[in-house]
């Protein structure tokens, strides 16, 4: 028996084990911390700022919106069906193309394009676009997401790997404010 | 018998613990608790230990891989002996679980449960309801169909509205870039390890506290609750009126269990599994994709919220609604129990069920989507096509070819996205349509770069013929007198 606010050999020993895990817990943490913050770390840099081929011009005639598909440049083996990425192409003039995100701008929806009314319009709560991607009506803040694309070899290309969100667009050449 | 006596006290003198479950099943309880109201949380754990074993058999056969996840359900549900019937109990059993945690949570908000000393034991529970309905959103992710694809993407868009970090809890919540492999792999872990873990851990200090503190007496109107008295209050309560726990309450906590294990059976057995619904593969974009059946409220939610109102009421709503809970105990830890004394609680819980029941009961019907195959899908109803000029009958053509039945019903056929035109003509003049039909506004695209001048006069010929038999169409009064003529006939100019 001691006194209780005397320290003790054994006690200033167990503080100090105490302190040796302590210690050993925050070395170990780094690592685990580091690899938990993997999907925001982008080892993969490069496939980031790929150029993505979505086929050959000729597969969008002008003054027409086609859906197109490619495979996202960032994937695993086993990512399946879930690489395939669709995005609409719409080729404005022969010159110019507008590529937009598949996924509305309001939840991330698929919108469906319809030639007719030359509106983009999504199942979920019903967002609609007009055919330049700016908003037309329903819940959207915004236009839809665009990708950055460029012509080569006669080839359509777009910059992509990211689903689009509302607070992201890091890959999308620019916000489509609605025509007032 | 006498050898499995021998048995147990073998075990016993090694475990030391015979002795503890004996006082704790046996511990006297107020004899009014020994009631059918007292037999939800009972129930949720009867339920609770249903999906930890159908889940451990779901993951005998199931493959966490983006590629191979639907296929392996598919498995399930048509080659594996009763794999069918596995899937339906576990997803039925998420049903009932969130719905069963729930009711206990009302019924111990209208016992006054939560107040001293059990503030601890609600607040637990508060986390419990919070882990379970995540339980629910990583199980409907691990259903790797299309709802489960683009509720990612619901998901991960409320997500990105946090400020500034948003898009690192995207790419975190998605463990990459796009929903895909990592994705499926992480909800796996969530839903297998993490959140059961928190499940497990949350239930044990419950029902710890539950035992430890005594389960709460019937609330008599009058019986006022202060931090000062009441433990002694309730310990002579126990003492003078108590009742062993076993087996004096307990036979309806095993009865109520067992019909609800029952009822899951049955509605598994007739109802079956919960899909999958089509593969998840983002290029099939003709989907509509629908939460599952505790989320649909949250889904009619965000249909309604003007925009400019979404993200604030997305980040900040649960967050209220959660500390909301977490703070109750706190704020009315004393005073009157009973229901009948406590209107605005009795008020409370009547608005919730009202307001979520609603919602609800709009999200089965979705109102605000478009029908997106009306258009060519859904005629219009012949009574609308009836004695109509050729010019009506063409605006009627229009009608259908520029998918305003998508948004715009006929008779209650289509989208009920925008008004109904049943009888558009008694509220809009022929020039009121045409302003609408060409500028759009009050949340209708302006359809002025759609539609030739033609199609425009004969949709909107079309649209005046809707009215009832004995009422006229609306007409402006003012452009008689400025025109010098009566304007009987249809709108045949463009603004």
């Amino acid at each position: 028996m001691t006194l209780p606010n005397a320290l003790t050999r054994r006690a200033l020993l167990m503080k100090l084990g105490i302190l040796f895990n302590g210690f050993i817990a925050l070395v170990l943490a780094v690592p685990i911390v580091r690899y938990l913050l993997s999907p925001i770390s982008r080892e993969k840099k490069g496939a980031y700022d790929a150029w993505v081929a979505l086929g050959n011009l000729e597969q969008f005639p002008s003054g027409q919106t086609r859906l197109a598909t490619y495979r996202n440049p960032v994937v695993n083996a086993w990512d399946g069906d879930t690489g395939d990425i669709p995005c609409w192409v719409r080729n404005v003039d022969g010159q110019n193309f507008q590529v937009f995100a598949i996924n509305c701008a309001h939840l991330g929806c698929p919108v469906r394009w319809f030639p007719q009314s030359s509106l983009f319009m999504c199942p979920c709560h019903g967002g609609a676009y007009y055919q330049d991607g700016s908003r037309a009506s329903g819940p959207p803040e915004r236009g839809l997401f665009e990708y950055h694309y460029k012509i080569d070899g006669g080839k359509l290309l777009i910059k992509a790997s990211e689903m689009p969100t509302p607070g992201q667009a890091s890959n999308i050449v620019r916000e489509i404010r609605p025509c007032v | 018998m006498r050898l499995i006596k021998s048995i147990s006290d073998w075990l016993d003198e090694r475990l030391q613990i015979g002795e503890v479950i004996k006082e704790t099943a046996e511990h006297s309880v107020p004899r009014e608790t020994a009631s059918w109201f007292y037999v939800f949380g009972s129930a949720a754990f009867v339920v609770f230990m249903l999906q930890i074993v159908t889940g451990i058999m779901l993951a005998f056969i199931y493959v966490p891989s983006a590629g191979e996840a639907w296929n392996s359900l598919q498995t399930l549900n048509h080659q594996v002996a009763l794999g069918w019937f596995i899937r339906a109990l576990h997803g039925w059993g998420s049903d009932f679980m969130v719905a069963i945690v729930l009711i206990h949570m009302v019924q111990v908000f209208l016992f006054g449960a939560y107040k001293y000393p059990r503030e601890l034991t609600w607040i637990v529970g508060v986390f419990f309801l919070i882990v379970t309905l995540g339980m629910a959103f990583t199980g409907q992710v691990l259903r790797f169909d299309q709802d489960a694809y683009w509720g990612l993407g619901i998901g991960a868009s409320i997500a990105s509205r946090v400020p500034v970090i948003g898009p690192l809890i995207v790419n975190l919540m998605l463990g990459g870039p796009i929903i895909a492999g990592a994705t499926l792999s992480r909800f796996f872990a969530l839903h297998v390890f993490v959140v059961p873990g928190l499940l497990i851990a949350f239930v044990s200090v419950h029902l710890l506290m539950v035992i430890k503190l005594g389960i709460n007496e019937w609330p008599m109107p009058g019986r006022v609750v202060r931090k000062a008295t009441y433990l002694k209050e309730y310990h002579e309560l126990t003492k003078k009126d108590g009742i062993p726990f076993v087996p004096g309450a307990v036979w309806k906590d095993l009865f109520f269990g067992g019909f609800i294990l029952l009822s899951i059976a049955a509605c598994a057995l007739y109802f079956g599994p919960f899909g999958p619904s089509g593969p998840p593969d983002p290029t099939i974009i003709q989907t509509a994709p629908r939460p599952d059946f505790f989320f649909l409220w949250l889904y009619a939610v965000l249909s309604f919220l003007p925009p400019s109102m979404e993200t604030p009421a997305l980040l900040i709503g649960p967050v209220v609604g959660i500390l909301a809970l977490l703070l109750l105990p706190f704020v009315f830890g004393e005073g009157e129990k009973s229901w009948r004394r406590r209107p605005v609680a009795v008020l409370t819980i009547l608005f919730v069920a009202v307001v979520l029941g609603t919602f609800t009961r709009l999200a089965e019907h979705t109102p605000w989507s478009p029908v997106m195959d009306a258009w060519s899908g859904i005629p219009i109803p012949s009574e609308f096509l009836h004695h109509r000029t050729a010019l009506e009958r063409q605006g009627a053509l229009v009608f259908q070819v520029k998918q305003c039945h998508n948004c715009h019903s006929l008779d209650n056929q289509g989208g009920k996205r925008g008004p109904t035109l049943d009888a558009v003509a008694v509220r809009l003049t022929p020039d009121q349509l045409i302003r609408q039909v060409i500028q759009g506004g009050g949340n209708m695209p302006a359809y002025g770069k759609n539609l030739s001048p033609a199609e425009t006069t004969a949709l909107v010929a079309f649209l005046e013929t809707l009215h009832p038999p004995g009422q006229s169409p609306a007409r402006d009064a003012a452009r008689a007198i400025t025109l010098g003529s009566d304007t009987a006939a249809p709108a045949s100019g463009h603004p």
